[in-house]
């Protein structure tokens, strides 16, 4: 806390300023820093970069720090053995062979902790508040749910974490998004960032660190929060974060790679100064009154091209200027909409429910909690593609797959799957998805796909009725 | 990883203002996994340049004769924004461009083009919207020259006009440097770092969980 004995100091520091400060081996002049690696996941798509390494007569510095994971390319097929697109196993081969050579842990096609990175990570513990946590992924971001400084990194600077564990990082400006205010009905973490993204747009952040705070953030349990902080790439950001609290402890307890007993207690004391001082200045801050959102769902090609599912599609020709016209009449014939139209009511091809963004147990329960005794409509094929094998036995523990089956979802193994098509899984040309995923842009989901991005329990709304709905219309709250 | 050094640039360039072109757009997913990087920039903006039958798209401004040769583009905001995927620079390179002029970039595609000798350079909106008017023209007043010793753009018409590259990354292209070689040679503060972090963090360093 300040004093007013402190008043002439220079201000506190922000939860990213302790995390980055932490981390520093060297500074390397004009704010470019050589920071610590803590942990490095390897996805299967960045498996070439075990070829380069050992091209230039380079070893793993840190193998017991970095693990190797299948996700993206995995089919995810019931009763798949592997990938499913042609370049599959060439990935997977590579990832073995990188894995064998030098070390590292791998969770395989049907490994018991095989899923996607971010959803894994957190899940086993893998990833701590305070660490600095690398994934050749932009959604890494999704990790400073609890506390982590966590960004998604190129092949170039994978190959450079491997050999020296570090990596060549500008600091980021800092910004503070605080949420304030009760949630309503029908609303979640997704909706916040989808309306925050709607709101600031898709490169408010760009060049900024983003700590999310606020009594609507500290009300969020931690797998929203993981949902919150997924986003923050979204809106430019490379990094969001959350400051750890109580919850994130529990959370850890006990999981497979978290502090062990001998070292839990100086653990959670260390995690307890990751916090923002109450004098610490941000670059930019931006405030959002929760009690204004509703269930979001996006319209165009942009994650800021979203408005609430009782709003109407907006009109570029009331766009202000030319180039933001252009773009939002190429958005809106790329998905074959009106403007001026609801957007409740669109008829959809297609529901996908999952990716890093949504697809962990509390993702499956709240679009679970929306079916209960419905059937998906006639003509809507409807996915459920659940973030990780620990997901997966959970799920079927409490028999949610067999509720999906029952309600006729196909209910299938873990991986990134639809949102990206990586393994070939594709929505068709002009057909259109309620996708639970990240991102909306042009052919993300295949050539020509359409995909409205929004919350597990809008997409499960959406299949039941085979039109984009409003979800507290469908008698759940 | 070698990197080829960028010096001066005297080239075509393409006007493309088309603001948040991300990353996907630039080459489709399945290209990043199934082609070898070599040959990705065929796949450049593969939707942009191609119709669905993979015939070539005459609208599209690397169709259009004068600008094929492009070395230079100039982008819209947000330019490179989304997905990490390297090989969105590899697809641009692999094309062709050696510099990409832009009001604003997506963080991640912004680091990983100096990775690749890409030189990318932040521009007010209203200067990248003048030089995008006049390359647009024609190809010839579309030339520019791009120096990066001198941190200077040097339109067809005479206008010079300064940019911003920082140091340490100005220096790796100019010299063609590399970024793991450098490091590398840092072994001992790496080693001096964990070994005071080890005593601040034991559990980061002592993970025992089961595999």
């Amino acid at each position: 806390m300040a004093s007013p004995a402190n008043s002439g100091r220079i201000a506190g520091k922000t939860l990213f300023d302790r995390l980055w400060e932490q981390h520093v081996v060297a500074e390397l002049g004009a704010g470019i820093s050589l920071l610590h690696v803590d942990r490095h996941i390897v996805i299967d798509l960045h498996s070439p970069e075990f070829r380069l390494l050992r091209e230039r007569g380079l070893r793993v510095r840190n193998p017991e720090m970095t693990f190797c994971v299948a996700d993206h390319v995995v089919s995810s097929a019931p009763g798949r053995t592997g990938g499913n697109a042609q370049w599959s196993e060439t990935h997977l081969r590579d990832l073995r062979e990188g894995s064998r050579a030098f070390g590292i842990r791998l969770f395989d096609v049907n490994h018991r902790n095989q899923g996607i990175a971010h959803v894994v990570g957190p899940e086993l513990g893998i990833t701590q508040p305070g660490m600095l946590l690398l994934v050749g992924d932009s959604h890494t971001s999704t990790h400073g749910g609890l506390g982590a400084l966590a960004f998604g990194i190129g092949a170039s600077e994978g190959v450079h974490v491997l050999a020296t564990q570090t990596i060549v990082q500008r600091r980021s400006k800092r910004m503070r998004i605080s949420f304030e205010g009760e949630r309503r009905p029908g609303v979640d973490a997704k909706d916040l960032i989808l309306y925050a993204i709607g709101k600031l747009g898709t490169a408010a952040g760009t060049g900024h660190a983003v700590e999310f705070a606020g009594s609507a953030i500290r009300s969020l349990d931690v797998e929203q929060r993981l949902t919150l902080c997924n986003l923050s790439i979204e809106m430019g950001a490379k990094f969001g974060m959350i400051a750890p609290d109580d919850k994130v402890a529990a959370y850890l307890h006990g999981r497979p790679h978290a502090p062990q007993e001998a070292h839990w207690d100086a653990a959670v004391r260390y995690w307890g100064t990751l916090r923002t001082d109450d004098d610490a200045l941000f670059e930019r801050e931006e405030c959002i009154d929760v009690r204004d959102i509703g269930p979001q769902v996006t319209w165009g090609t942009s994650p800021q091209d979203v408005i609430a599912v009782d709003g109407l599609i907006p009109d570029p020709e009331q766009a202000g200027d030319g180039e933001r016209r252009r773009a939002m009449r190429a958005a809106l014939d790329y998905m074959g909409l009106a403007a001026g139209k609801p957007i409740a009511g669109t008829p959809v091809d297609w529901v996908f429910i999952g990716s890093c963004t949504n697809s962990r147990i509390s993702d499956l329960r709240a679009a679970a909690a929306v079916i209960r005794g419905r059937k998906v409509a006639p003509g809507v094929r409807a996915w459920v593609v659940p973030g990780s094998q620990a997901v997966r036995r959970e799920a079927e523990g409490e028999g949610l797959d067999r509720l999906f089956r029952d309600a006729g979802f196909e209910w299938r193994e873990p991986g990134c799957s639809m949102c990206v098509g990586a393994n070939g899984e594709m929505v068709g040309p002009g057909e259109r998805c309620v996708s639970t995923s990240n991102r909306n842009f042009v052919g993300r989901q295949g050539p020509g796909a359409r995909t409205h991005l929004a919350s597990p329990a809008m997409a499960a709304a959406a299949a039941i009725a085979g039109v984009i709905t409003d979800v507290r219309r469908q008698g759940r709250s | 990883m070698s990197m080829e050094k960028f010096t001066v640039l005297r080239a075509v360039a393409a006007p493309l203002l088309l603001p948040n072109v991300d990353t996907d757009r630039i080459i489709r997913i399945e290209r990043c996994a199934g082609v070898p990087r070599e040959r990705q920039g065929e796949y450049m903006l593969e939707a942009m340049r191609f119709h669905a039958d993979r015939s070539e798209n005459a609208d599209c401004i690397f169709n259009k004769a004068g600008y094929r040769e492009a070395k230079i583009l100039l982008a819209g905001e947000n330019f490179g924004c989304g997905s990490s995927r390297e090989n969105a620079v590899w697809a641009l390179a692999g094309w062709g461009l050696r510099c990409v002029i832009a009001p604003s970039f997506g963080d991640i595609f912004f680091g990983n083009c100096f990775q690749n000798g890409l030189l990318p350079i932040r521009l007010p909106l209203a200067t990248v919207e003048r030089l995008a008017a006049a390359a647009g023209a024609n190809a010839h007043s579309a030339v520019l020259e791009v120096d990066l010793e001198r941190q200077q753009i040097t339109t067809a018409a005479g206008e010079h006009i300064a940019f911003e590259v920082e140091p340490l990354r100005r220096r790796m292209l100019l010299e063609g440097q590399d970024e793991i070689g450098i490091t590398l040679q840092r072994e001992a503060d790496i080693a001096a770092f964990q070994a005071r972090d080890r005593l601040a963090r034991p559990w980061i360093y002592d993970d025992a969980g089961v595999a």
